[in-house]
């Protein structure tokens, strides 16, 4: 694939709580040739404080940072968050589709936004433009034992008429891409579930219940790890593990990974590299039970050879004990 | 000349917001105008009576109405002045009820508007000619479409009137959705039960020919006199040499072909007879899954059939058949699982529709009659129906209500405790619709005899967990929500128009709704007619319905063709295209745009082209008139001095 420059929106997220998303995501396009550039003096993308409050004033918030972007020539931004790329798209969509809120948005704006970004999440630039091949040529390790639950979250893929991507209540791109890269995706029926991370604070009991779910349905569909690709997501599932653990009387220890930590070990991306310190319950043993493809490929001949020697070496006994069977009858 | 104009009051309806004396005084200074009044009720019998007097009294040859709709009594008072001695043509209607004082509240601005509206149609009487209808032979044949339990007693009841009837069945039996039901409700009495016995009337009824597995192609004409070909579709074997022993079926290898009759709930053999009762009981291959079809070598049903029925080379043929009237009783569809995605609809195979749940309920079904899951056999022990899944979701484009899916959940509740008395099933509800006879005290029993919970809220999601299926929903009484491990899930999908609806509306002329429905010539008075005269509806094809409801205007139909065909000759409607032959320069632009094919090239003696208009099939409706470049084609009773006229008379100052 041709080198391509996207503007990169990380958001608050990532350089805080998800700073591991952010390391992890930045190895992965620069492994994949996909070069990114962080837009100058971006500003808050008006996720759920303002948006919850006023729909022109939220839009505004976005429209400033899609108007700098929008200066730097790039055409597509690409968003790590499902939250800021929901509310960017919203804007967006918002103001292209509708001239009088566009006008209204950018009454508040000291430049206007003329509507030429498409905001894309790594998700989709990944699947989309990159594309699975390319994905899979860069892979020089393997996992084995690895069972992956892909976790979308809540609005990664939804409302569709503003994410546009991937079918709405069962998505496939995250599944495709970890397939891509060789590890084994559990067939999950939780994708979408709320994790109840936006209650965190008021309703905790519900919380812990809704976490519970998805942690449970993961092991239940014979995952022993779950991918996501959003950092509040991450963020309530990693945490709030113990809490589950003490109120639902359980022992969950499964580990939370971005999507783009699992990718990068797939490339030999060193586990500092990708922020793997940074997770709360820890995947050391997923980082440990890394190998080569070169060993991967030893491993499964050797097995072959065993099994096929085994087989042999039954066929074998099978043939004497018929041998002797014909012998005892003889006499 | 000399118009008489009677304004009506209609009650309150035109005078509560029209001056309607001062209305009859400004017309009696309108030049032409003799005579003008105003009445209570024109429509009644005194009413009449008073245009009948006027006529002969004041001696008037033009009259005007001012009331309702055309729609409503324009053939009423064309009866009225044509027992006074005058021509119907000379009538002339106002509309200042629809128009005027149902849509207006300032009753100044409306009596100007109902005064100048009386005004324009004085000026078109005044320009109107006497026509007169001109009659013809119709022959008395009634094609049906359709031979699910509306076609059917439409096709039965016309046959018993004497009437010979074509019945036409897209697939390869009669029966319809009702063949395919387990029970019925509100009786419980078995479904193929009581249709079986109509299917074999059918068959041997002398007065119809069925063709089963055959659409319709084109269909020609007018009313009195329509040319239908019919597409029989290849069966691949020769039905008059069948005779349906089904050793084929036992034999056939290809074990994997979609049936279509049990909607998929399990295989089926690529030749096969749909069920035990089919009407005609005849075997058909489907060629998607035949081995002979698909990979080029078989042959095993040709080798076994004891008639030598099987034929490989088999074609569709096209037949014609000549009928004077049609019944459209062409049923409806489903709306597909996969619009569910959170209902898990056809990828979770314990999720499936209502009518595949009536085929592992039936006896003669693939289960015979034992309710196990699709995915693994086993007898479900929870069971949970979620109604309305599609229907009333604007969403989905699916405003309406699909009319019978909470009383077949109700059935096939109480059957589920039948079948398996430790079930236990569940219902989720928006509301229970049951407003028919013994239908509410049939859910209630559900509810109270047969331990159905009934949850009023909607399923948000379905998602497997290990072998079961958990249901999440609201219950929006108590105001929680609600977690249902299920075994199996119902879903009682909406139902839609017929795949092809559209189509064959276009091929009939008639008229559809937004979805696909066929539109009725008025939703109370007319029923099962359509706005082209020889067409009549019956069934669900006009709106989802159940069986009495579907018998009910299969008969209305037939009694609608019988009425139509009581007489020998029919009158046309002389409100047709007129072609004035010395103005025509042949461009037959005309012919290109009727969209009733009823112009034709006619050569004039010294090899002049002119359009020449076939009366009986010209609808009337004048975009031949709007095309012709000379005004050569005019519309009698709507001529283009007629219709300037009325503009004149509102545009004079």
């Amino acid at each position: 694939m041709a080198e391509k420059e996207y503007a990169y929106y990380a958001g608050c997220s990532l350089e805080g709580t998800a700073v591991e998303y952010d390391m992890s995501m930045r190895q992965v396009f620069k492994a994949l040739g996909v070069s990114i550039v962080e837009p100058e003096d971006w500003s808050c993308c008006g996720s759920t404080p303002a948006h919850t409050v006023d729909r022109v004033f939220a839009a505004a918030l976005a429209a400033r940072n899609l108007t700098i972007i929008e200066k730097m020539g790039t055409g597509t931004v690409t968003v790590p968050c499902p939250s800021c790329l929901s509310v960017l798209k919203r804007a967006h969509l918002g103001m292209t589709g509708d001239e009088s809120f566009r006008n209204e948005v950018n009454e508040l704006l000291d430049e206007p936004y003329e509507g030429g970004v498409v905001p894309k999440s790594t998700l989709q630039v990944m699947l989309e433009d990159v594309g699975l091949d390319t994905i899979a040529s860069k892979v020089t390790h393997a996992l084995p034992g690895l069972v992956v639950a892909p976790y979308y979250g809540c609005i990664l893929t939804r409302p569709p008429e503003i994410a546009q991507f991937d079918d709405p209540e069962n998505p496939m791109s995250m599944d495709k891409i970890l397939e891509a890269v060789g590890v084994k995706v559990a067939d999950y029926a939780f994708k979408l579930e709320c994790c109840g991370a936006a209650f965190g604070v008021p309703k905790r009991d519900m919380v812990n219940r809704l976490t519970y779910r998805v942690l449970s349905m993961a092991l239940e569909a014979g995952a022993n790890c779950i991918a996501v690709a959003c950092p509040l997501c991450q963020q309530n599932l990693d945490l709030r593990q113990g809490q589950v653990n003490s109120t639902m009387n359980t022992s969950f220890n499964l580990p939370i990974l971005y999507f783009s930590q699992i990718v990068g070990l797939t490339y030999g991306l060193s586990p500092k590299e990708l922020g793997m310190d940074k997770l709360v319950v820890s995947a050391d043993d997923i980082v440990r039970s890394r190998i080569t493809i070169e060993e991967l490929a030893q491993r499964e001949a050797n097995a072959k050879a065993a099994e096929a020697e085994a087989k042999a070496a039954e066929k074998l006994k099978k043939a004497k004990v018929k041998e002797e069977d014909t012998k005892t009858e003889e006499t | 000349m000399r118009v008489g104009v009677f304004i009506c009051h209609c009650g309150s309806n035109i005078a509560g917001t029209v001056d309607v004396a001062r209305a009859a005084a400004e017309l009696r200074k309108v030049p032409g105008v003799a005579f003008a009044t105003n009445y209570m009720y024109t429509c009644s019998e005194p009413g009449q009576d008073e245009i009948k007097q006027a006529i002969k009294r004041e001696n008037l040859d033009r009259i005007v109405v001012a009331a309702c709709s055309p729609r409503m009594h324009e053939l009423t008072f064309r009866r009225t002045i044509e027992k006074a001695g005058l021509n119907r043509y000379f009538l002339e209607m106002a509309n200042i009820r629809e128009h005027i004082s149902w849509v207006g509240l300032d009753k100044e601005a409306n009596t100007i508007k109902a005064i100048e509206t009386i005004k324009m149609a004085v000026a078109k009487a005044m320009q109107n000619k006497p026509l007169y209808s001109s009659s013809f032979k119709i022959n008395k044949r009634v094609l049906v479409i359709g031979g699910g339990v509306a076609g059917m007693q439409a096709a039965l009841d016309c046959g018993d009137g004497g009437l010979e009837v074509v019945l036409v069945e897209k697939s390869p039996s009669v029966g319809g959705m009702m063949a395919r039901l387990d029970k019925t409700f509100p009786t419980i009495d078995c479904s193929i039960c009581i249709l079986g016995p109509k299917m074999v009337d059918v068959a041997q009824h002398d007065k119809i020919k069925l063709y089963a597995y055959s659409e319709i192609e084109d269909i020609k004409g007018y009313v009195g006199n329509y040319e239908v070909k019919i597409r029989k579709k290849a069966t691949y074997v020769d039905w008059t040499k069948c005779t349906g022993c089904g050793l084929c079926m036992e034999k056939c290898p290809s074990k994997n072909s979609y049936d279509y009759f049990n909607f998929g709930v399990a295989p089926t053999k690529a030749i096969n007879i749909p069920f035990p009762q089919a009407i005609p009981k005849k075997a058909k291959i489907d060629p998607d899954f035949c081995r002979q079809f698909t990979k080029g070598k078989c042959g095993v049903c040709a080798k076994i059939c004891p008639t030598g029925a099987i034929n490989y080379e088999m074609q569709d043929e096209i037949v014609t058949e000549e009928v004077g009237a049609i019944v459209v009783a062409s049923g409806y569809g489903l709306i597909d699982m996969d619009k569910f995605p959170e209902y898990g609809g056809g990828r979770y195979p314990d999720v499936i529709t209502g009518i595949q749940y009536e085929r592992l309920l039936n006896a003669s079904g693939p289960t015979e009659g034992h309710i196990v899951r699709p995915s693994d056999h086993t007898e479900p022990k929870t069971v949970v129906f979620v109604s309305c899944a599609g229907s009333r979701d604007k969403s989905l484009g699916i405003p309406y209500c699909s009319n019978f899916c909470c009383m077949y959940i109700a059935k096939q509740a109480i059957l589920t405790k039948d079948h398996i008395p430790d079930s236990q099933s569940y219902v989720f509800y928006m509301d229970i619709r049951s407003p028919g006879k013994g239908y509410d005290e049939f859910t209630r029993r559900a509810q109270e005899d047969y331990g159905a919970k009934y949850v009023r809220g909607r399923v948000s999601r379905i998602y497997p967990k290990g072998k079961k299926l958990v249901v999440l929903g609201a219950d929006t009484l108590l105001g929680t929500q609600v977690e249902v491990e299920a075994d199996l899930v119902v879903l009682a999908t909406a139902v839609t128009a017929a795949p092809g609806a559209a189509q064959l509306a276009e091929k009939l002329h008639i008229s559809y709704d937004t979805f696909g429905f066929y539109v009725e010539s008025h939703p109370k008075l007319r029923p099962v007619e359509t706005n082209t005269s020889g067409v009549f509806l019956a069934g669900a094809a006009q709106g989802p319905k159940d069986i009495p409801a579907s018998v009910g205007q299969g008969s209305a139909a037939a009694a609608k063709v019988l009425a139509l065909f009581s007489k020998d000759m029919l009158e046309s409607d002389p409100a047709v295209a007129k072609v004035n032959e010395n103005a025509c320069v042949g461009c037959l632009k005309c012919k290109l745009t009727c969209p009733f094919g009823a112009i034709q090239e006619k050569e004039l003696r010294g090899g002049k082209i002119v359009a020449s208009v076939i009366e009986t099939v010209c609808a009337g409706c004048g975009v031949c008139t709007s095309t012709c470049p000379c005004g050569a084609i005019q519309l009698s009773h709507f001529t283009d001095n007629q219709l300037l006229a009325e503009v004149n008379a509102i545009c004079q100052k």
